[in-house]
C-alpha cells in the first residue's frame, strides 16, 4: 500500500533508529501527543529499539480518556430516554460512567446507535422526525470539523431534532498547562499530526519559543515516529527549540482553512474540564450562541450534573506523563479492558490499555537469542 | 396473502445434474408462520424444498430422526449457528458459512465430518427464493464437502422476532485415526502453520456491511478444509499436534487458546502471516487488526518441526492451502503468551481480542 508500506519499512527504521542512537549523548523525555502514535509506539516496540537514555511519555491526546466522567454520565441519561437516538463513535461505548456505560444503555433498550460519521448522524434526525437524535460529540480539533459541518447542516435544513453533546477539546493549551506545571518532566513535544492537519502548526510557534521546547509535527506510523523522535533530539542536543514538520506529506503549515472558518463559526472557545486532569482554561469548545438549539445539554437541561472519580485510579497522572501505567497497582488486576477502572484503560488509544495490550508484562526472561535465531 | 396462482419460486426451473425443482410449492412467495406449524404447509416445505436438494436415504424416511450405522474408532460431534449479516456476501452466503462452518469444527481434530443436521430459524415474509437458493447453496457445499444433511428442523418465527433467516447445523466425523490432535497438545518446538491468506471472510462482510467498494472485490474465504487435513495428515500423521480454523476473533484468538489450552509460549512473526493487499487496505480503512479478523476457510496447525517442512509442502500443493506459510513457533517460555515480532524487530505481546470487534460477522 502506497504512503503505508514505505512508512513501515524494517530498513529503514534500523537506519533511523542507528542515528538516534548515536544522536543521543544526554537523557531526554519527549512526549507524543497523541494517543494514536502512544499505540503505534507499543504495537510496533518502538520504546523497546530506542537507547536508554530516551524517555517516552504519554500525552494527553486521546479524546475518549479526557472526556470527563459527568458528560459520560449525561449521555447515559439522554441515551436512556424514550424520545432519544443515541448517536456515537463506537469508541465511546464501552467507556464507563459512574454507574454504567452505553452497551448497557444499549441492553437496557436505550437507542443506541454507533455511526461512522456525524452526518450519518444528521440522516438519522431526518429520517426521525419524531425522536431527538443526539450526537456524542467528542473529541480533539481532528473531529471538530465534521461536528461543525452536521450542526451547520441540520441548522439550514432546520431540523429541530438534531443536537449534539459536546465535548470537544484543544490540544495547544493542554501542551502549555503540562509545560508550566511545576512538576514537568516533558522537554520536547511530538505534535499531533492529525490535529495539524486541520489546524497547521503556526499557533505551536509561541509554544516552543516560551517553555524552550522543540515540537515536532509527527505522523503515526514506525518511521514517522522514529523520524519524529530524531528530530527532537537533535533539536535537544543542540539546544535548539523549534517547530517542525516530519509529516509534511498530510500537514501544512497553515493547516486546513475552510475547516478552521467552520469550527469558528459554529463553536466558541471555552475552559474545559479534562478527564483526570481538571480544568484547563481555554481548552475547549462549545456550541457559539446561534446554534445552542443543537446543544444537548440545554434541550435536556443536564448543565448541573457533577461527579466524583473512582480514588483508585491514577489516569490522571498517566494522561500528564507523570507515571506509567504498569505504575498503578490495579493495572492488569483489578483494572484491565474488559473491567475499566479509567478511561485510558477502555479506550484503544489510551495508554494503559497500549501497555495491557502490547507490552503486559514486560517479557520474562525475554526473547531469547537463540529463540530469535531460531526464528529466522 | 391473496394468491390463488400458485408462483414459481427462484430462477426459471431448469434441468441439472440435481433434478428439476418440483417447486411451486405452496402459492406463496415468502414464508409464512404455518410454513413452522406442523401442518401441511410445513410438509410442502419439506418435501418440496429441503427433501428435494438434500435427498438422501436418512433425511427421506422423514422420520425424526436419522438412523446411522456408524462403525469408527471414535465419533466428532459439533454444533455451530449461523447469523450472518448479510445473509448473502461477497464469495459466499449464510448456508455455505452453514456447512462448511460445522464441517471444519468436526474435521479440525483430524476426523472425516459425515453427517450434518440443519435447523433453520426463519423470519415471517422471508422471501421463498431467497431460501431456495439458501438450501441449494448448502446442497453444494455438502456435496463438495462429502457430508449428507440428513436431519433438520424448521421453525417461522414472527416478523421482527428474527432477522431474516438463522441456521444451526450440527455435524458427526468418524475418527478413524489414533491421532491426539487438540489445543492441549502442542509442543516445544513444534512449528506453526497456516493454510494461507488471512482476514477475508471478516473484510468481505465488513466493506459489504460498509459498502466500500475495492478494485479488486474482498470475497469470503469459506470453504470446507476436510480435503486440506488429509494432505496434512497423510503428510505429518502423528506430528500433527494441533489444528483450529481461526474464526471469530481471529488468529489472535486461536494462537492464544493454544498457547493457554497446552501451557506453553508461542512466537510468531508479523511479516510471515499472509494477507492480500487488498485486504490489509480495508483493514487500514476500517482500522481493524487482520490478525484479530474471521476467517471461515483458513486453518492453524501445530507440526513437529521434523514434519513441518513436509506438511508445509503438502498444503501448499492443495488448492485451499497454495498460500500457506509458516508463521511462528512453539516454546516452553512464557506459557500461556503469544508474543509478535513486529516489522521494525520488536516483540509485542498479541493478545485476545477485547468486547465484540464485529458482531454478527457467522
Amino acid at each position: 500500500m502506497k504512503y503505508l508500506d514505505e512508512y513501515r519499512n524494517p530498513e529503514i527504521a534500523r537506519r533511523i533508529l542507528d542515528e538516534i542512537h548515536q544522536a543521543a549523548t544526554k537523557p531526554w523525555v519527549i512526549m507524543e501527543i497523541c494517543g494514536g502514535q502512544t499505540h503505534s509506539i507499543l504495537k510496533n516496540g518502538i520504546d523497546q529499539l530506542l537507547p536508554e537514555q530516551i524517555e517516552l511519555v504519554h500525552g494527553p491526546g486521546c479524546p475518549v480518556c479526557v472526556t470527563p466522567l459527568e458528560q459520560i454520565d449525561k449521555a447515559l441519561a439522554i441515551a436512556s430516554r424514550d424520545d432519544v437516538i443515541f448517536a456515537s463513535f463506537g469508541d465511546m461505548l464501552r467507556v464507563p460512567g459512574s454507574k454504567k456505560d452505553l452497551l448497557m444503555v444499549k441492553s437496557e433498550g436505550g437507542d443506541v446507535r454507533i455511526v461512522y460519521s456525524t452526518l450519518d448522524a444528521v440522516d438519522l434526525a431526518r429520517k426521525n422526525p419524531d425522536k431527538n437524535v443526539v450526537f456524542f460529540a467528542v473529541g480533539f480539533e481532528t473531529t471538530a470539523p465534521n461536528n461543525a459541518m452536521a450542526v451547520w447542516q441540520a441548522h439550514k435544513e432546520g431540523l429541530k431534532n438534531f443536537s449534539i453533546l459536546v465535548s470537544h477539546v484543544l490540544v495547544p493549551p493542554a501542551m502549555t498547562s503540562l509545560l508550566s506545571s511545576p512538576d514537568n518532566r516533558v522537554q520536547g513535544y511530538l505534535a499531533a499530526g492529525h490535529v495539524c492537519t486541520i489546524m497547521g502548526w503556526e499557533e505551536y510557534i509561541p509554544i516552543a519559543e516560551k517553555y524552550k521546547a522543540p515540537i515536532v509535527v509527527t505522523g503515526f506510523e514506525p518511521i514517522d515516529i522514529l523520524e519524529g523522535i530524531l528530530m527532537t533530539v537533535k533539536q535537544l542536543e543542540s539546544g535548539s527549540a523549534i517547530v517542525e514538520n516530519q509529516y509534511s506529506r498530510i500537514v501544512h503549515r497553515q493547516g486546513n482553512r475552510p475547516a478552521q472558518e467552520l469550527i469558528a463559526k459554529v463553536f466558541r472557545v471555552s475552559n474545559r474540564k479534562w478527564r483526570g486532569i481538571g480544568e484547563i482554561p481555554e481548552s475547549g469548545l462549545v456550541l457559539a450562541p446561534e446554534f445552542k438549539a443543537h446543544d444537548a445539554e440545554i434541550l435536556f437541561e443536564m448543565s448541573d450534573l457533577k461527579v466524583e472519580e473512582p480514588a483508585e485510579c491514577i489516569s490522571g497522572p498517566v494522561l500528564i506523563g507523570q507515571k506509567k501505567p504498569y505504575e498503578c497497582e490495579a493495572f492488569g488486576t483489578t483494572c484491565t479492558p474488559q473491567t475499566p477502572l479509567g478511561a485510558t484503560m477502555v479506550s484503544t488509544e489510551g495508554a494503559c490499555s497500549a501497555y495491557y495490550l502490547y507490552n503486559r508484562p514486560a517479557p520474562k526472561g525475554g526473547i531469547t537469542a537463540e529463540n530469535e535465531k531460531n526464528e529466522k | 396473502m391473496k394468491n390463488d396462482r400458485p408462483k414459481t419460486i427462484g430462477p426459471a426451473a431448469k434441468s441439472s445434474s440435481f433434478g428439476e425443482c418440483p417447486l411451486p410449492i405452496t402459492g406463496h412467495e415468502t414464508v409464512q408462520l404455518a410454513h413452522g406449524s406442523g401442518g401441511k404447509m410445513m410438509n410442502q416445505l419439506i418435501d418440496q424444498l429441503f427433501i428435494w436438494a438434500f435427498d438422501n436415504e436418512h433425511l427421506n424416511q422423514l422420520d425424526d430422526q436419522a438412523l446411522l450405522k456408524i462403525t469408527a474408532n471414535r465419533l466428532a460431534f459439533s454444533t455451530d449457528s449461523f447469523v450472518v449479516d448479510p445473509i448473502f456476501f461477497p464469495g459466499g452466503d449464510i448456508g455455505e458459512l452453514a456447512v462448511n462452518g460445522t464441517v471444519n469444527d468436526v474435521a479440525m481434530c483430524g476426523a472425516t465430518p459425515r453427517y450434518l443436521s440443519a435447523g433453520f430459524i426463519i423470519e415471517e415474509g422471508f422471501p421463498l427464493t431467497d431460501l431456495k437458493r439458501i438450501v441449494i447453496s448448502m446442497r453444494e457445499a455438502a456435496r463438495q464437502a462429502g457430508v449428507k444433511i440428513v436431519t433438520g428442523d424448521t421453525k417461522v418465527v414472527n416478523k421482527g422476532q428474527c432477522d431474516k433467516i438463522f441456521i444451526n447445523t450440527a455435524g458427526i466425523g468418524l475418527q478413524e485415526n489414533d491421532f491426539q490432535i487438540s489445543s492441549h497438545n502442542l509442543r516445544p518446538g513444534d512449528n506453526l502453520i497456516v493454510s494461507g491468506s488471512l482476514a477475508d471472510h471478516g473484510m468481505a462482510i465488513l466493506s459489504r456491511r460498509e459498502g466500500l467498494a475495492f478494485e479488486t472485490p474482498v470475497q469470503s474465504d469459506t470453504a470446507a478444509l476436510n480435503g486440506l487435513i488429509k494432505q496434512i495428515l497423510l503428510a505429518g500423521g502423528d506430528a500433527v499436534h494441533a489444528m483450529r480454523d481461526p474464526t471469530r476473533g481471529g488468529l489472535a484468538a486461536t494462537l492464544n487458546e493454544f498457547a493457554g489450552n497446552a501451557h506453553v509460549g508461542i512466537k510468531i512473526v508479523q511479516t510471515r502471516v499472509p494477507v492480500k493487499k487488498e485486504v490489509a487496505a480495508a483493514c487500514e480503512i476500517l482500522g481493524l487488526d487482520p490478525l484479530y479478523v474471521a476467517n471461515e476457510g483458513k486453518l492453524v496447525v501445530a507440526v513437529a518441526e521434523a514434519r513441518a517442512q513436509a506438511v508445509l509442502e503438502a498444503m501448499q500443493a492443495h488448492d485451499l492451502g497454495a498460500d500457506s506459510a509458516i508463521i511462528g513457533k512453539v516454546f516452553s517460555e512464557n506459557p500461556g503468551a503469544v508474543h509478535v515480532q513486529t516489522p521494525i524487530g520488536a516483540w509485542r505481546i498479541l493478545d485476545m481480542l477485547v468486547g465484540e470487534q464485529l458482531p454478527r460477522i457467522c
